[in-house]
């Protein structure tokens, strides 16, 4: 059986250091199956939050060789086990205990953002109808995990640290799933242009990297409201023919 | 077990990641860098940019100019003497604008020229950030009002492709059709920069993307479908149209020098 050396920071908010922990490795394993072998032989203290160990809860975030991963998605075949693999926690969020991070910060911008508010209903038994291309693109948005490490490789949250004026990708992205929303009749662009900082996001495409769902972040999500910020904001002719437009729907 | 490291604080160009992450900034740089000057010297040469029925994609459409391509004539009696004339220099800002506006570019240029992140997760040099919030980059904004003229010169350029499907034999002076390696080259030059255009962020918006509901809109959609198609590859198109494009201008340049010769195919 082959041995790898993981170097895991360990420590809390106050500070900490990274321990080497050499393991055994065998065929299959993952990131999170060492992580948690080093708990079980060889650490009993070490903090660290999983849950379902198939890509689909999120939890396990980390910084794995200083890319943002979900643990139990990372196969050790795919890392250089010749070197120490260095797992952290994730450096946009602050740190409660060795790879735990503090993300009740995402649960208050969710709060914040403007919710669903869809039209009166088509049906008289209270139901709506929509065409499957209506709805596709929001489908996509639909498929976040919450895993936050769009949040975590976000250079705005993790190097400026302008969470009180960036709502950050994975939020930019359920904006981006209400207002698409073919039955959704809210407004939210002055907010993501002002509020939001929408503005702040340039373009590095940093958290579609990332995503574990393959959601193509930038592209189909924050770009598409940028130009509807412009619409709104930047684009006089634009504003005017709304503006004409809504003047005539009278 | 337990042998403890100090965690490393991470200063510009630190970071855990072990690859070799400085490879894509770094062509980008590399990249843009020898097109930029290579683009600049062309745009200020103001000579050797046509070639009979060809004429060189930074020069056109050529509005004042000495070549038979030209618009509205040679350079106008009322241009400035002190102000250096080149054709390319009257229309270049606008394909130029495009690109350094465009969401694909901004990405790379970020990166590759302020190091705003140099890549993801490693280190930077700035503590500051206003993003595209305020001056001068919420001007970037402005991208859709150059994909307008881009759209234009898209037309222009194909007309100029037509023009060099049409060889004017200097003994009688008439003109036949034909097709030369120029001929081809110019053609290739349309196909690469329609395919960076038409998959255009901003076109896709326009097209179809502004709708949240596409079935009350099916000629939106199908445009949204299209324009969603090219752009799933945009950063490819860009590339290969900003290669083509110089490659352009460097073959009718060098066929107007007289160093290479065009080859009539038909």
């Amino acid at each position: 059986m082959k041995t790898a050396t993981f170097k895991i920071w360990r420590g809390d908010a106050k500070g900490g250091e990274f321990h080497e922990y050499p393991t055994d490795v065998a065929e299959g394993m993952v990131v999170l199956d060492a992580v948690n072998q080093v708990q079980a032989m060889q650490a009993g203290d070490l903090a660290c939050r999983w849950n379902c160990k198939a890509g689909k809860c999120g939890s396990c975030s980390a910084e794995v060789n200083g890319m943002p991963k979900l643990m139990c998605m990372t196969r050790l075949s795919e890392l250089p086990l010749e070197k120490p693999i260095t797992i952290e926690p994730m450096k946009a969020f602050p740190v409660i205990k060795d790879l735990v991070t503090d993300l009740s910060w995402n649960f208050r911008v969710k709060k914040k953002i403007k919710p669903f508010k869809p039209r009166p209903p088509d049906a008289p038994d209270g139901t709506w109808r929509m065409q499957q291309e209506d709805i596709d693109r929001v489908q996509e948005f639909r498929k976040c995990i919450e895993c936050f490490l769009c949040q975590d490789v976000c250079h705005v949250l993790r190097d400026h640290q302008l969470h009180e004026k960036f709502i950050g990708p994975r939020f930019l992205i359920h904006v981006a799933a209400l207002e698409m929303h073919p039955l959704d009749t809210e407004d939210r662009i002055e907010e993501l242009r002002n509020a939001q900082g929408i503005g702040y996001c340039n373009i590095t495409k940093c958290c579609t990297k990332v995503c574990p769902e393959s959601i193509q972040i930038t592209d189909n999500g924050i770009i598409p409201l940028k130009e509807r910020v412009v619409d709104d904001f930047y684009d006089p002719f634009g504003w005017v023919w709304k503006r004409l437009k809504k003047l005539l729907n009278r | 077990m337990n042998e403890a490291t100090a965690l490393p604080r991470r200063s510009f160009g630190q970071t855990m990641r072990p690859d070799i992450w400085w490879t894509q900034p770094l062509l980008v740089f590399v990249g843009l860098s020898i097109f930029i000057v290579y683009s600049t010297w062309a745009a200020f040469q103001g000579r050797n940019y046509f070639f009979g029925n060809y004429i060189s994609p930074f020069y056109s459409p050529e509005i004042f100019g000495d070549s038979p391509h030209s618009w509205f004539g040679p350079k106008p009696a009322w241009w400035p003497s002190w102000l250096i004339f080149s054709p390319a220099l009257l229309v270049l800002w606008a394909p130029a604008g495009f690109r350094v506006t465009c969401y694909y570019y901004r990405g790379a240029y970020y990166k590759a020229f302020w190091a705003d992140p140099p890549a993801c997760t490693v280190g930077e040099p700035r503590k500051s950030y206003w993003g595209e919030c305020s001056f001068p980059l919420v001007m970037q904004n402005v991208h859709r009002y150059f994909l307008y003229l881009a759209l234009f010169f898209l037309w222009v350029l194909t007309y100029d492709v037509w023009e060099a499907l049409w060889f004017i034999d200097p003994t009688t002076g008439k003109s036949s059709f034909g097709i030369g390696v120029g001929t081809a080259i110019l053609a290739v030059n349309v196909v690469l920069l329609a395919g960076y255009t038409f998959g255009c962020h901003s076109l896709r918006h326009l097209a179809g993307g502004f709708l949240d509901q596409f079935s009350k809109s099916r000629p939106c959609y199908r445009a949204y479908a299209c324009v969603t198609c090219f752009n799933r590859r945009h950063m490819l198109w860009a590339w290969l149209s900003l290669f083509w494009v110089g490659f352009a201008d460097l073959y009718v340049r060098l066929c107007s020098m007289g160093i290479w010769h065009d080859l009539r195919i038909v």
